[in-house]
């Protein structure tokens, strides 16, 4: 094999692990957010977080099936999304942590979805054409998350004394898991050369901005604390990911095979 | 958290341009911003509509049973409101 053609192999397994890096997020998330389907606080937001949590799952499938079709070797989605151990996962690990009580949970939507109005706006400058397809795609969707997290944040952090306690204690416990949002490895940097991802890095001042209009009318303040856990894009996961994974891959895994 | 202190909203979605909204239900929410998203979410999840309106059901002004007959009897009697009731000439073939 030639120098050129294995530079062009190993690019492509690049392309392909960063594909599976992000359906992971979305998977995961998406996951964590249809626990609310039958347990939400009314019917309406029931429906709305099923809808939002169909979103996130939607989008791992175009991820996943990228990944797939790049692969060219039979893999497909299914194989990505339910065959794949916890150390094989490589999501942040904002994505995986319970879906806590209510407050717990509208304070990490509008982290994430704060977060990936920026990262897809960014990802539909890459140079893969099919990247920008789902970005163009994912990014209306986002838009409506985050006009949804938003009216939470300010409806529950300016709400009731109980209320607002909740907000803040989720922000003092979900913070220290931001960090890693915007951190760069090796994988990504080659692939940032390539022009192909996106550079985390450059996304967190537009985002703490974002975070700090929404915080300030919310009543809500960001920890001094700076404890930061990080390790999801190394595949080190917190205790609840492999939890997360018996339940979301039980049936493809005791029905090889079994379809609707 | 209970729908108790949510308000009542009708919801109307114009399925395509050119026709009318039409209702389609109502649903709990806070206020009309929370109910237009809701809306969304709960009416338009299959691409139904391409605009939506809520109302406060409150705030509709609906006709009642008892006013039924004063309402609408007086109108049985007079057919000529209807263009059926006019003998059509001959020249007129297709209508």
């Amino acid at each position: 094999m030639t120098q050129s053609t294995q530079n062009k192999v190993d690019s492509k397994q690049d392309l392909i692990n960063y594909l599976v890096r992000l359906g992971d997020d979305s998977i995961v998330l998406g996951h964590r957010v249809s626990e609310w389907v039958s347990n939400g606080p009314f019917l309406e937001e029931d429906i709305a977080l099923g809808n939002v949590a169909l979103d996130y799952i939607g989008r791992a499938r175009l991820f996943y099936g990228h990944a797939a079709t790049l692969s060219e070797d039979g893999k497909t989605e299914d194989d990505f999304a339910f065959l794949r151990d916890e150390r094989e996962f490589e999501n942040y690990l904002i994505n995986e942590l319970p879906r806590g009580d209510f407050a717990y949970t509208i304070v990490r939507q509008l982290l994430v979805d704060l977060y990936n109005k920026h990262h897809l706006q960014a990802l539909k400058s890459s140079t893969d054409e099919t990247l920008v397809a789902i970005a163009e795609k994912a990014s209306k969707e986002t838009s409506y998350h985050c006009r949804r997290s938003t009216s939470w944040a300010l409806r529950l952090g300016d709400g009731t004394q109980e209320s607002k306690r909740r907000m803040q204690l989720a922000v003092d416990d979900i913070w220290g898991y931001s960090h890693e949002l915007f951190e760069v490895d090796a994988l990504e940097q080659r692939l940032i050369d390539a022009g192909i991802a996106v550079d985390c890095e450059q996304l967190k001042q537009q985002w703490l901005a974002d975070v700090e209009e929404v915080f300030e009318e919310a009543g809500l303040t960001i920890p001094e604390a700076t404890w930061a856990v990080r390790g999801g894009r190394k595949g080190y996961h917190t205790e609840h990911l492999g939890h997360l994974l018996t339940q979301m891959q039980f049936v493809h895994r005791s029905f090889p095979g079994a379809t609707w | 958290m209970t729908t108790e202190k949510l308000e009542l909203f009708e919801v109307f979605v114009r399925p395509k341009r050119g026709l009318d909204h039409k209702h389609v239900g109502s649903l709990h929410a806070e206020d009309k911003e929370q109910a237009l998203e809701y809306a969304r979410d709960v009416y338009t999840r299959r691409t139904e509509g391409i605009s939506i309106w809520v109302v406060k059901s409150g705030d509709i002004c609906a006709s009642q049973e008892d006013d039924r007959e004063s309402f609408f009897d007086p109108s049985d009697d007079k057919p000529y409101r209807h263009a059926t009731y006019y003998p059509l000439p001959k020249e007129i073939s297709n209508m």
